[in-house]
C-alpha cells in the first residue's frame, strides 16, 4: 500500500511518537499544572517542553506565548474570532483552505471587511497586488504559506515585510508546512502563526496551537472557551495571561506527548533533509507525470516554491473514478475533490469538479512515486481508448 | 532561623518555567505544593534555599512574568 495523503493527515508516524505516547499513559498519566505531586509535574514538564520545542522550531522567542489547541482549524479561529472586530478589514488570498475562509466569511456577516486577494492559476500570488488591497483599517493579514491542493508556498517573508511597514498584523496558516519547511517567525515577521501537529510534524491527531507574537494586544482578546485552568483558582473569573487563557480545560497532554516526540523526530532529521528528500520526490513524480499523455497538473510553476503535494486530473476521467482505482486496482491512497478548499480549487480553475491530489512526506520513497506514475499512466492510457 | 524561600506564581506553565530557568543558573530549587496556609490556589510552587533569593529575584525581574510572591519560610 502506498499513502499518498499526508495532507490530510501523516501516516506513518515515526515510532518514537507513538512510544512517547504509551509511555506517558503508562508511567505519567497525570493532570498537567491541576496537582502538586510528582506525576502532575512530570506532566507539566513535558507540556513545558512541548512548548520549548514549538518555539525553537518556528523560531519564536517566548514559549509562554505558544498556547496548544486541537488542531490548526481551531488555533485559526481563536485568533479570527478573538481578534477582528466590526469595521476590521482583513486581507487575505483566494488560496486559502475553509479552516481560515468560513470563520472570515462569518465575520463578515458581523460587519468584518474582507479582501481576498486572486492568485494565479499555479497558486502564486502577487504582492503588489496584495499590498494594494490594504485599506486605511486593515489590522490583519491571513495568508496560507503551503497551499493543500497544488503545494504552492506563497512569500511570507515578503508578506511580513508589507504587514510591517503598514502596522498590520500577520497570521499565517502552517498547517501544510510546519515541519516540511523552514518556518522562522522572527525573520518572517509573523505576528500569528497556526499549526497542526498530526501532519508534517508528525504528532497525533487533536494536537495544534497557534504561537502569538509580541506586537499582539491581549487586551481585547476574549477566549473562544472558559473554565479551569489549575491558576488562579480562587476566583470565578477567567485569567487574563499567557498560555492558561487560552487553554481552559484539562490538554491534551497525552497528545502533546506524541507531538513532541514528532518534533525531536524532525529534529534529529533536520527540516532542511526534510525538505530535499520531499523536493526531490515531487521533481521525479512531476517530470514522470508531465511525460503522460492527457494529465494537467496542478502546481507552482517554480519547483523551489512547491511542497510534496500537488494535483493532477486525467484527461477523460473525473478525479473520483482515479481516486478509487487507485486505491482499488493499485494499493494507491490519494484525496479526490475540493480538499475544503474551494476558493482554491476557483483559482486553479477545477471547481466544482475538483483534482486528484497527491501528498507525500518525509516517509515516501521514490519506488513509491515510481510505481504510482505508472499506475496513473494506465488510467490514463484506458482513459484515452474509452 | 530563615532556610527556604518558595516563588508563589500564577499558573503551573510559570512554576516550571522557572523551575527550568533557576536550574540553568545553577540555583538547586523545588516543585511543591504550593502551602495552604500561603494561598488557596491549587497549584505548585517553586522552592529553593534562601540565600539565593537575590539571584532568584533578578531572574524573576528579567522575565516580564507577574508573580504572586516571594515568602521566606520560617
Amino acid at each position: 500500500m502506498i499513502y499518498f495523503d499526508n495532507a490530510a493527515t501523516s501516516f506513518p508516524k515515526p515510532a518514537s511518537m507513538v512510544e512517547a505516547m504509551v509511555h506517558y499513559q503508562q508511567e505519567i498519566g497525570a493532570s498537567p499544572g491541576r496537582s502538586g505531586h510528582q506525576l502532575a509535574v512530570l506532566a507539566a514538564r513535558l507540556l513545558y517542553d512541548a512548548r520549548e520545542m514549538v518555539a525553537e522550531m518556528f523560531h519564536a522567542d517566548d514559549p509562554l506565548r505558544v498556547v496548544f489547541c486541537l488542531n490548526v482549524t481551531e488555533a485559526l479561529n481563536l485568533a479570527l474570532r478573538g481578534l477582528l472586530k466590526p469595521g476590521d478589514h482583513v486581507v487575505t488570498t483566494s488560496m486559502e483552505h475553509n479552516s481560515v475562509m468560513r470563520p472570515l466569511r462569518d465575520l463578515e456577516m458581523g460587519g468584518v471587511e474582507l479582501s481576498v486577494v486572486k492568485c494565479a492559476p499555479d497558486g502564486s500570488l502577487n504582492l503588489l497586488d496584495f499590498e494594494q488591497a490594504i485599506r486605511p483599517n486593515t489590522t490583519l493579514f491571513v495568508v496560507n504559506r503551503g497551499s493543500n491542493v497544488t503545494g504552492t508556498i506563497q512569500p511570507v517573508r515578503e508578506i511580513g515585510k508589507i504587514a510591517r511597514n503598514h502596522n498590520i498584523l500577520l497570521l499565517t496558516d502552517e498547517a501544510q508546512t510546519a515541519g516540511a519547511y523552514p518556518v522562522d517567525m522572527l525573520e518572517d515577521q509573523i505576528d500569528l502563526l497556526a499549526f497542526t501537529g498530526h501532519k508534517a510534524l508528525f504528532g497525533p491527531m487533536g494536537t495544534g496551537g497557534l504561537i502569538i507574537g509580541s506586537r499582539v494586544p491581549l487586551n481585547d482578546w476574549k477566549p473562544l472557551k472558559s473554565g479551569g485552568t489549575g491558576s488562579a483558582s480562587e476566583r470565578e473569573y477567567h485569567p487574563h495571561f499567557l498560555p492558561d487563557m487560552f487553554e481552559s480545560g484539562t490538554p491534551n497532554t497525552i497528545g502533546i506527548a506524541g507531538l513532541l516526540a514528532g518534533m525531536r523526530w524532525i529534529q534529529e532529521c533536520g527540516i532542511e533533509s526534510i525538505r530535499e528528500h520531499e523536493l526531490s520526490l515531487i521533481h521525479h513524480a512531476l517530470a514522470g507525470l508531465h511525460e503522460i499523455p492527457g494529465i494537467t497538473i496542478c502546481a507552482s510553476s517554480d519547483f523551489e516554491n512547491q511542497l510534496a503535494t500537488f494535483s493532477f486530473n486525467v484527461d477523460g476521467m473525473l478525479p473520483s473514478e482515479v481516486g478509487e482505482r487507485l486505491d482499488r486496482d493499485y494499493g494507491i491512497l490519494c484525496r479526490v475533490g475540493l480538499h475544503c478548499a474551494p476558493a482554491a480549487h476557483h483559482t486553479v480553475g477545477t471547481f466544482p469538479v475538483g483534482t486528484v491530489r497527491f501528498s507525500m512526506s518525509a516517509m515516501n520513497t521514490r519506488q513509491e512515486v515510481d510505481t504510482a506514475l505508472k499506475a496513473v499512466k494506465e488510467l490514463a492510457e484506458e482513459a484515452r481508448r474509452r | 532561623m530563615k532556610t527556604e524561600t518558595v516563588l508563589l506564581v500564577h499558573s503551573t506553565t510559570h512554576a516550571i518555567h522557572f523551575e527550568k530557568q533557576f536550574s540553568l543558573a545553577g540555583i538547586a530549587c523545588q516543585m511543591a505544593p504550593v502551602p495552604r496556609q500561603l494561598s488557596s490556589d491549587c497549584g505548585v510552587c517553586v522552592r529553593f534555599a534562601s540565600a539565593d533569593r537575590p539571584r532568584v529575584q533578578a531572574i524573576v525581574d528579567e522575565s516580564r512574568i507577574e508573580i504572586q510572591a516571594l515568602i521566606d519560610l520560617v
